[in-house]
C-alpha cells in the first residue's frame, strides 16, 4: 500500500545543514497499522510530514498503490491520505465553527451533500449535532482531537497518518482517543501509520513498529516481538523501559544515544 | 423581563443549532465586552451622530451653506447663527453641518481604497513568502519611504486640487502600513497547524488566504483603520487647509479653518467652529479604535 524507500531529508545549507532523516525505509501493508517509534528529534514526524507533502526539501522514494509521488500532490492525493496533528488547540482554526472547517473539505473537493457528511462523520467520532455549529474555544482537548479526526475522516481517505494523537490530552482521554482511532480503522480497514514516542501507545496499537533515533532507523520489530520481549537494540529497550513510567533507578542508568 | 433572559438564553447557547446563532452569541459576547469600555462607548455615539448629521444635513442645517450674505458677515454666535457668520455672511453652523458629509466621504472613500489593497499585498507577501514577497515589500517600502503629506502634495499638484485627488493621494499614502501589518499576522499564522491542516485537505492558495488567514488578519487592521482615521481626517483638512483639497465654497472643515485664520484675533468663532470639529471627530475615532482593539484584539482571546 505504502512503500518508503532510501528516505533523506536535509534542511538547511552550510553550516545550518541538518540531515534530519538518513536512509529511512519501509513498507505499510493494506488495513495494516504501522508505528514510528523515536524521542524527540528523531525524524519520525519528519517521515510523516514528508508523506503528507509538507515537506518539499526530501530525496528518495515514496509509492502509494505502486504510484510514486512527487513533491507537489495532485489535489486526489488528498483524498487518500489524510493526516491527525499532535496539538488540538493548534489545528483547528479558531474563528470557524466545527460545522465549517469540516464542510471545507467536503467543498474543496465538490463532494455534495455536505450536511449529511457533517453528520455523519460527528456520530462516527462520538461527537452529537450539539456539537456541531460550536466555535473550539468551547470544546475540551479531547473534543478537538475528535472533531480533527472527523476533518480527517470525512474525505474519506484510505490511509490516515496520525502524529502522536494523544500526546497533548490527559491521560483520562488518551485511551478513549486511541480506542476510538483503532475501531475507525478497523471498521473503515483503514491503513494507518502512528507517529510516537510512547512504546506502550505503539504496541496498543499496531501491527509493526519502526524504532528511530537521530534521524537513522535502529530496528524494525512486529508488534509480537516487542510483546515478547525478542528486541535486539539496547535503545529499544530503553525506550521500553522509559515508557512503563517514571523509575528513578532505571533511568540513572540510561544511556545517550 | 423573560423575553430579555430568553434572547440571552439563545444568544450565549453551549450549542446552537445553526452558524447563524454561533455567529450572533460571538457577536453579543464581543458587544459586551465592548459596551463595558465607557469611553469607547462614547466615541461610537459620536460618530453614530456624525453619520446622522451627515444623513440629515439638508433638514438640520438652517441656512444654504452656500449663501452668502455680505451684510451679515463676521456676525458672532446669536440664536439666529448658533456658531455666527464667516467673512462673506454665510452660515458656519450650516457649513460645519454639510461639511460632516465630505469628512465622511473622504474617510470612507480611503478605508475602501487603502485597507483591501493593504491586506491583499499584505497577505499574499506573507503567505508566499521568497520572492513574492521581497518584491511586494520593496514596492511597499518605496510607498513607506516617501513623507505622506509630501507625497499626497505632489500628487495633488499633479493631478490638480480637489477633494477627489486629495482622497487618491491619502489613500495611495496609507496602504503600506497595512499591508505591513497583514504580512506580519500572516508570517505567524502561516505555519499554524490549522494551515497546515487546511492545506492537507487540498485547498489552494486563494481558499487558504481569502478563508483562513484574511479573517484572522482582519481585526487588528479594522483597530489600525479606525486609529488611522482620525490622521485621515487631520490630513484631508490639512490639504484643505493648504488649499490643494476641497475648493471653496465648498464646506470643508479643512479649508473652513485656512480662511478663518485671516480673522482669528477679532472674529475667534470662524476657525473654532470648524477646528472643534475635527478635534471631535478625531478624538472619537481614536476612543472608538481603542475600544475595539480590546474586543477585536485576536491575543485576548475571549
Amino acid at each position: 500500500m505504502l512503500q518508503v524507500d532510501n528516505l533523506h531529508v536535509i534542511f538547511g545549507h552550510g553550516l545550518d545543514l541538518n540531515h534530519a532523516v538518513k536512509n529511512v525505509s519501509f513498507t505499510v501493508g493494506q488495513g495494516e497499522s504501522f508505528g514510528l517509534v523515536g524521542e524527540s528529534g528523531s525524524g519520525k514526524s519528519t517521515v510523516l510530514n514528508c508523506i503528507a507533502g509538507l515537506i518539499n526539501t526530501w530525496q528518495g522514494e515514496i509509492e502509494i498503490d505502486g504510484e510514486r509521488l512527487s513533491h507537489r500532490r495532485p489535489k486526489s492525493f488528498y483524498r487518500k491520505v489524510q493526516m491527525v496533528f499532535q496539538d488540538p488547540y493548534g489545528s483547528l482554526h479558531p474563528r470557524h465553527t466545527v460545522d465549517r472547517t469540516l464542510k471545507e473539505s467536503v467543498n474543496i473537493h465538490h463532494l455534495g451533500d455536505a450536511n449529511l457528511r457533517v453528520v455523519k462523520v460527528l456520530g462516527e467520532v462520538g461527537l452529537g449535532p450539539q456539537f456541531r455549529f460550536r466555535y473550539p474555544h468551547q470544546l475540551s482537548g479531547g473534543q478537538r482531537q475528535r472533531v480533527a479526526i472527523a476533518r480527517a475522516l470525512i474525505l474519506e481517505p484510505e490511509i490516515l497518518l496520525l502524529d502522536e494523537p494523544t500526546s497533548a490530552l490527559d491521560v483520562s482521554i488518551q485511551a478513549e482517543i486511541l480506542n476510538l482511532l483503532q475501531d475507525i480503522s478497523k471498521k473503515r480497514n483503514l491503513t494507518s501509520i502512528l507517529v510516537s514516542h510512547d512504546l506502550a501507545v505503539v504496541s496498543h496499537m499496531c501491527d509493526n513498529i519502526l524504532v528511530m533515533s537521530q534521524g537513522a532507523t535502529v530496528e524494525a520489530l512486529s508488534c509480537d516481538q516487542l510483546r515478547s520481549g525478542d528486541i535486539k537494540q539496547r535503545y529499544t529497550r530503553q525506550l521500553l523501559v522509559a515508557s512503563k513510567g517514571y523509575d528513578r533507578a532505571a533511568i540513572d542508568q540510561f544511556q545517550d544515544y | 423581563m423573560s423575553s430579555t433572559r430568553r434572547w440571552q438564553h439563545w444568544l450565549l447557547s453551549d450549542s446552537p443549532a445553526s452558524p447563524f446563532q454561533a455567529a450572533a452569541g460571538r457577536t453579543y459576547l464581543g458587544l459586551a465586552e465592548f459596551l463595558k469600555n465607557r469611553l469607547a462607548v462614547f466615541g461610537l455615539l459620536i460618530i453614530a451622530a456624525l453619520i446622522l448629521i451627515a444623513f440629515f444635513a439638508p433638514y438640520i442645517a438652517p441656512c444654504d451653506p452656500l449663501v452668502t450674505n455680505l451684510v451679515n458677515r463676521l456676525q458672532p454666535l446669536s440664536a439666529a447663527h448658533y456658531f455666527g457668520t464667516d467673512e462673506v455672511g454665510r452660515d458656519i453652523f450650516s457649513r460645519i453641518v454639510w461639511g460632516s458629509r465630505l469628512t465622511l466621504y473622504v474617510i470612507g472613500l480611503v478605508a475602501i481604497i487603502a485597507a483591501p489593497v493593504g491586506i491583499i499585498i499584505g497577505t499574499v507577501s506573507g503567505y508566499f513568502g521568497g520572492l513574492i514577497d521581497t518584491i511586494l515589500m520593496r514596492i511597499t517600502d518605496i510607498f513607506l519611504a516617501f513623507p505622506k503629506l509630501i507625497l499626497a502634495l505632489a500628487f495633488v499638484a499633479a493631478l490638480g486640487p480637489g477633494i477627489e485627488n486629495a482622497v487618491i493621494a491619502i489613500a495611495i499614502t496609507s496602504w503600506p502600513p497595512y499591508a505591513r501589518i497583514a504580512r506580519g499576522e500572516t508570517i505567524t499564522i502561516r505555519n499554524g497547524d490549522f494551515i497546515k491542516a487546511i492545506r492537507l485537505q487540498g485547498a489552494g492558495p486563494i481558499r487558504i488566504i481569502t478563508g483562513h488567514i484574511m479573517p484572522l488578519c482582519i481585526s487588528s487592521l479594522i483597530v489600525r483603520i479606525t486609529l488611522d482615521m482620525a490622521g485621515i481626517i487631520l490630513t484631508a483638512a490639512g490639504l484643505g487647509f493648504l488649499g490643494l483639497g476641497a475648493q471653496p465654497p465648498s464646506p470643508e472643515w479643512g479649508a473652513m479653518t485656512s480662511t478663518g485664520r485671516a480673522y482669528i484675533i477679532d472674529h475667534w468663532w470662524l476657525i473654532t467652529m470648524p477646528g472643534t470639529a475635527i478635534f471631535v471627530v478625531s478624538l472619537a475615532f481614536n476612543l472608538l479604535g481603542d475600544g475595539l482593539r480590546e474586543v477585536l484584539d485576536p491575543k485576548s482571546d475571549n
